[in-house]
């Protein structure tokens, strides 16, 4: 058994990968199609280009097997942004260091001011996010911020730096069921690139992240890349490969995947690959053939007509009213925003929406008093 | 008539009350489906605010609550989720479900045992969801079990009765009642476990995710009935062998 997953990811070329993923052929799809689990090599077909003329029976399926599983329902969550600190330059984001534009971490006070909105809203699900300046914004303040925001949310998600596995085993018992951790792209080269500065130019110490929390026993890990670096099929790829990698090894977790697309921020760069709507409809409907259990979640980065239709497809969660700025609810709205969300309505005009078609909003699906009996 | 513990019922229909497209249909469907035990996840309801949405619409004299403590990984955290359920809920009645693998909610046999030694000292009534596995159902019965809930097949995946043989035997030997729960996909699912002699069976997503879930209640509520009805009448025998017309031991009556 590997230690971590760097020691499997290293036997993996990403040119032979790509290479492999786009020559699979209709045949390939239709094989993946008919079988009853799937492989990863049946996942590299169903994202190739080859799978475009398939994409309305993937999505039959895709629905299928969605509806068996989790039924005719959404859970419904909102991030709650912390800090906008941050001493990582990322070319993509607009907390990069290298964006003069003034800082933010909230107070106590100011987080349970926008709590109180949230709370209003209904939501009963948070997720934390901040940039990463370990000077403030580090385990001894995320420990505080849990303690205050534990009574008030049955299930609380963070994404935040990686941290270690000590961090995540002192977070934990204090109501921590979460933890998002992105690897933006499995492309070593091009990370860096993105990643010029900061603690987060280490690949590695990303890479291994997910592990730390599995040994830390987290009840439930996020995965993906953000699609717009890189190739996506490749580096979807080497997503399902980390899933199935995780599933195998830390099997008392939960686990579910993101596929955020670049969005415009203040000073940000031009996506280096664009991909469709269709193609990110492929791509939902692949992940959900080739892992029935996973939950995938799409937040406010798309657009309102694209997330109207898309949880019919595979979804089984989302975010709503959300704002990307620490203290955007209503402390300081006009603070410096990660990205601008492209879904603006109101949480209560997507519990609408969703009724609408035939899908239940779900607040609470997690209970504090199921984790560290006291 | 069923009896559990020192409850009666008139319907083998249990339910659950995940995955409906919202609380009115599935209140609808229950109250079709005559069912009188219906489990609700802890982890769903709001304990805090005392007027949380599902619990407002199981609000009928015939439907008992049955708590479940999906999303516990062992028995400590299991006995933990049960002590809540019935201060909030006031029944001491709990379905244990203990399965720390999320992916395919195996149930975990040794917590599982654990856990039932614990509650019934405690003074619950515990139904717990297991393999199909009749060593294990024994020693549940030593422990102070109220019932056993083996599983038709993985649960959620609507395959029906894969386990079958091992059901038989377990009826065959249980001084408790046994329910089927998970699995069953179709009305005849649930028809043949009841013919087999099951005392009940439990069905959620079979009738949540249908086209008609009111519909497909009423469906599952005959089924339970016809099936029950054909043990209670006793099946005539499948004959795999044919009557032959010149017997190999005619001989012996020459």
């Amino acid at each position: 058994m590997t230690d971590n997953f760097n020691t499997l990811f290293e036997t993996y070329s990403w040119t032979q990968t790509s290479e492999s993923i786009y020559a699979k052929t209709a045949q390939d799809v239709e094989r993946a199609l008919g079988s009853s689990k799937r492989t990863l090599e049946d996942f590299k077909a169903l994202i190739s280009p080859a799978a475009a003329p398939y994409l309305e029976q993937m999505a039959q399926l895709s629905r299928q097997i969605t509806l068996k599983r989790f039924g005719k329902v959404i859970q419904l969550y909102v991030p709650l942004y912390l800090s906008n600190e941050c001493n990582n330059i990322c070319t993509y984001c607009g907390f990069s260091y290298d964006n003069k534009v003034r800082r933010k971490t909230l107070s106590p006070i100011e987080i349970m001011q926008e709590v109180a909105v949230l709370k209003k809203m209904g939501y009963d699900h948070v997720l934390l996010v901040t940039g990463e300046a370990n000077q403030s914004v580090h385990t001894a303040y995320f420990k505080d911020v849990l303690k205050l925001l534990r009574p008030h949310f049955a299930h609380i998600s963070m994404e935040v730096q990686p941290l270690d596995q000590e961090d995540y085993e002192e977070l934990i018992p204090l109501g921590l069921n979460t933890v998002l951790v992105y690897q933006e792209t499995y492309h070593r080269e091009d990370y860096k690139k993105h990643h010029p500065k900061g603690k987060k130019s280490n690949f590695e110490y990303r890479l291994e992240t997910p592990d730390r929390l599995g040994r830390a026993g987290v009840h439930k890990m996020g995965l993906g890349v953000l699609i717009g670096l890189e190739d996506w099929r490749t580096d979807s790829f080497f997503t399902a490969l980390h899933l199935n990698y995780l599933e195998k090894k830390y099997w008392k977790s939960k686990y579910s995947l993101s596929f955020p697309r670049l969005r415009p921020f203040s000073g940000g760069l031009e996506p280096k690959v664009e991909m469709s709507d269709k193609e990110l409809v492929q791509l939902i409907c692949a992940y959900r053939l080739f892992n029935e259990e996973v939950e995938l979640s799409i937040s406010t980065r798309e657009s309102t007509v694209f997330r109207d239709h898309i949880i019919n497809l595979g979804i089984t969660s989302m975010s709503a009213g959300s704002k990307t700025n620490p203290g955007g609810y209503a402390v300081e709205p006009e603070s410096l925003e990660q990205f601008e969300i492209s879904d603006e309505r109101s949480t209560a005009e997507i519990v609408t929406m969703l009724k609408g078609r035939g899908y239940e909003a779900v607040w609470k699906d997690w209970d504090q008093s199921l984790i560290n009996p006291h | 008539m069923l009896k559990i513990a020192d409850k009666v019922f008139n319907s083998r229909l249990f339910t659950g009350t995940g995955k409906f497209s919202s609380a009115e249909l599935m209140e609808n469907a229950l109250l079709a489906s005559g069912s009188e035990l219906v489990t609700v996840a802890l982890k769903r309801v709001d304990l805090k605010d005392g007027d949380d949405d599902i619990l407002r619409h199981l609000d009928y004299p015939q439907m008992n609550l049955l708590p479940n403590t999906s999303g516990v990984r062992n028995a400590k955290e299991a006995v933990f989720a049960a002590q809540m359920a019935r201060e909030a809920l006031e029944t001491n009645w709990i379905k244990l479900e203990i399965h720390p693998d999320p992916k395919y909610l195996m149930p975990d046999a040794i917590e599982t045992l654990k856990a039932t030694q614990e509650l019934a000292k405690l003074g619950f009534i515990v139904l717990p969801y297991i393999h199909a596995d009749p060593v294990l159902c024994k020693h549940l019965e030593d422990a102070g079990t109220s019932a056993v809930m083996p599983l038709g097949s993985p649960i959620g995946s609507n395959k029906g009765l894969k386990t079958i043989d091992f059901l038989e035997i377990i009826i065959s030997q249980s001084n408790v009642p046994v329910i089927v729960d998970a699995g069953i996909g179709s009305p005849s699912d649930a028809a043949k476990a009841m013919e087999i002699g099951a005392d009940a069976v439990l069905v959620n997503t079979a009738i949540a995710v249908s086209s008609d879930p009111v519909r497909m209640a009423e469906a599952f509520k005959m089924a339970v009935i016809a099936g029950r009805m054909a043990f209670e009448a006793k099946l005539g025998s499948v004959n795999s062998f044919a009557v032959s017309s010149s017997p190999l031991t005619s001989f012996l009556d020459d």
